[in-house]
């Protein structure tokens, strides 16, 4: 493949840089591409953080793992937030392998939660937990639904945007949230207390293992889910080229109003255990941005639910420690943990260029692996 | 009523500079989700320049309007241009993934954002908030017609003036009609000699650097000067992404429809003897509102009121 000169070379010259798309690159190197990003954001991270605050920047990384690993809980809480938002990602990645970009996750939590806390506020006491409890978990499972279908039904029948409708949507569970708390509330504090009723039983005497075991099994069925099965496929083809899938025989309305089903309801299910595992209340920042996150999540994961785990694990991971670095640094708000996560996605963001794509420049011709990722760095 | 207006019209500010912001950028075709964090990078920006200035004065009721204005103009823009500017370099160089990169730069600049402030000097911005909002000089003579309409401090002004030079420059000049066809489809206007690669640069750092000014002109115009933190100016980048739906992707409607949204945003807190839960209810007007429009124009299907046909997707000149 070669490129046109541009216009304006008059004379017979190539360009001096040029793109050619690769073919696929081999799993290792790909691998290998991702582990120079996350590494180099990582030592960026340490540098600014140690510029702000005149700290040794190596000292950055052991508090990174004292923050993450320093105690059981500390382990416990790793995994269970872990568990959460791989929880969200299973619930966004069918959307997303169907090329719908559903951006609305925060909001099918927020919705999810409050169906969850509804029951618990209305129900609880009145009926004994063993009945509560499934109550909750149809109603969370519903409402999800129902927040994720909607955009799917407009996407499907007039093509509307469904990345802007999801975004809205969000804003409006949201501001349904603040509406129940004010109904809820009464002294106006806008602080919902933590309900008795129709709290999730812990396993094993352990209160996190319940949501680490569930999403980590869902994960498992979803990635069985997507490459197994018959709906798994039509939700491939349907987001590789919708033409193709009218051509052979499936109902792409159909494919995209399911898929949006599944997704809403799974996300309706964090906020269940946000709501009745973990917090028995809830507040307009009860989704806590996973929603946003786990899009991360399932990008970098390139939308396969196995690697998801490991995917949140790590950004999980670096919040985590980044709690600790901040104590360590002396850095009064958190938002130090947003820059470095912003800065892991820049760099992971732009090595996707260059598994993509081989940078050639004139005359050197053919390029080994090893250059192309030094440009990685570079750009970083 | 004259309060009304006044903080209809504040609010109507922060969301034109956004809007047509982000309306720049997405008629180059990309849709900038960025355009939250952006904005707060422009506050940041703005906010120094102010503290650099305001701290380097002896005494500060006294700085210079014309002074003050001018050097956090360039210091917003400047900030805001720079995350547009990384923004560009992964969506238009590298070719990634627009709606990924964009949530990561909202991450990344509501983050730095709250940093920078943390550092900035802000003992000096409550007389800055008063200089910079000053009204001009004969507003308060002509009664409330007068507040409403000349009561502003310059950057309403400002804003209004940019979304008319935007209207105009993208229906009526060469310059528009290029950028438009970028965004509509790059390979035709590559073919017939555009530099598609450098109409999207400039059109997404002109549209970031406007953008940011609307998260500056919140903090020292309509609450002089005082700083919580960025979740405000974010929630108000994603009302401003809506709205480019609302309007149709055209900055001259852009100027009613932030009215409008100001007006749907404000109505909550003036109206009297109101429940908390029907201000919430008030409060999500906006966001139903959008819905209501997005769901219509795309039913209706016509042709001018269509997003650009290429939005998100990247442009490789070889995958013709």
């Amino acid at each position: 493949m070669e490129t046109q000169p541009k216009k304006q070379d008059r004379v017979k010259k190539e360009p001096l840089i040029r793109l050619v798309k690769r073919d696929a690159l081999a799993k290792k190197k790909v691998v290998l591409i991702y582990a120079i990003a996350i590494v180099a954001s990582l030592v960026l991270s340490a540098l600014i953080c140690a510029l702000f605050s005149s700290k040794n920047p190596l000292s950055f990384f052991g508090a990174l793992f004292e923050g993450a690993f320093g105690s059981p809980r500390r382990i416990w809480l790793l995994l269970q937030d872990t568990a959460l938002l791989l929880g969200v990602a299973v619930a966004l990645v069918p959307a997303f392998k169907m090329k719908f970009w559903n951006l609305g996750g925060n909001g099918q939590i927020l919705v999810g939660g409050l169906a969850a806390i509804s029951c618990m506020y209305y129900l609880g006491g009145k009926i004994s937990d063993a009945l509560l409890i499934p109550l909750m978990i149809v109603a969370s499972i519903l409402a999800g639904a129902v927040w994720g279908v909607l955009p799917a039904i407009f996407k499907a029948f007039f093509d509307t945007n469904e990345s802007l409708f999801t975004l809205m949507l969000n804003y409006i569970a949201t501001g349904l949230v603040s509406m129940f708390i004010t109904i809820w509330v009464k002294s106006g504090s806008g602080i919902l207390e933590p309900l008795k009723y129709g709290n999730f039983p812990g396993l094993f005497g352990s209160p996190y293992l319940l949501t680490i075991l569930v999403f980590f099994i869902l994960a498992a069925l979803m990635y069985v889910y997507l490459r197994y099965t018959k709906h798994g496929y039509e939700i491939s083809v349907v987001g590789d080229s919708p033409n193709t899938a009218k051509y052979i025989g499936i109902d792409v309305k159909r494919v995209i109003i399911r898929t949006m089903i599944i997704s809403g309801a799974l996300a309706g299910v964090v906020g269940l255990f946000l709501a009745g595992g973990i917090h028995h209340t809830i507040s307009t920042a009860s989704a806590n941005n996973m929603g946003f996150t786990a899009i991360m999540a399932t990008w970098l994961a390139a939308f396969n639910p196995l690697v998801m785990m490991g995917t949140c694990f790590f950004i999980i991971f670096i919040s985590r420690g980044m709690v600790e670095v901040r104590a360590d640094f002396g850095f009064t708000n958190d938002s130090i943990a947003n820059i470095v996560i912003g800065l892991v996605y820049f760099c992971v963001i732009a090595c996707s260029f260059f598994i993509t794509y081989r940078v050639v420049f004139r005359k050197t011709g053919a390029k080994t692996l090893e250059s192309d990722e030094k440009k990685g760095e570079n750009a970083v | 009523m004259t309060l009304f207006f006044v903080s209809a019209i504040s609010i109507a500010t922060v969301l034109l500079y956004g809007c047509v912001g982000e309306i720049i950028t997405e008629k180059a075709g990309h849709l900038n989700l960025g355009i939250p964090g952006i904005m707060c990078m422009g506050t940041a920006g703005g906010c120094l320049g102010v503290s650099l200035y305001m701290g380097g004065l002896p005494t500060p009721e006294n700085a210079s309007w014309i002074l003050l204005v001018l050097i956090s103009l360039l210091f917003s823009i400047v900030f805001a241009a720079a995350l547009g500017g990384v923004y560009a370099l992964l969506t238009v160089t590298l070719r990634c993934n627009q709606n990924i990169t964009g949530l990561a730069i909202t991450i990344f600049g509501s983050g730095a954002t709250n940093f920078i402030m943390s550092f900035v000097d802000r003992t000096h911005f409550d007389p800055a908030g008063k200089v910079i909002s000053s009204a001009l000089p004969f507003a308060d003579r002509l009664g409330g017609f007068g507040r409403v309409v000349l009561g502003h401090g310059i950057f309403v002004y400002l804003a209004i003036a940019v979304a008319i030079v935007c209207a105009i420059v993208l229906s009526r000049t060469r310059v528009g009609l290029h950028l438009r066809a970028v965004g509509e489809s790059p390979a035709t206007a590559d073919a017939a000699g555009i530099n598609v690669i450098l109409y999207k640069y400039v059109a997404i750092l002109w549209g970031s650097a406007i953008a940011g000014l609307g998260g500056f002109y919140y903090i020292m115009d309509y609450i002089k000067g005082s700083w919580e933190n960025a979740a405000t100016i974010e929630a108000f980048g994603w009302l401003a992404i809506a709205l480019v739906i609302f309007v149709l992707w055209k900055p001259g409607i852009g100027i009613l429809g932030a009215f409008l949204f100001g007006a749907c945003y404000i109505v909550a807190f003036v109206i009297p003897n109101i429940t908390p839960t029907q201000r919430e209810i008030i409060k999500m007007l906006p966001y139903v509102v959008t819905i209501v429009v997005l769901v219509l124009t795309s039913i209706r299907k016509k042709r001018e009121h269509q997003p650009p046909a290429s939005l998100g997707l990247s442009y490789f000149r070889e995958d013709r």
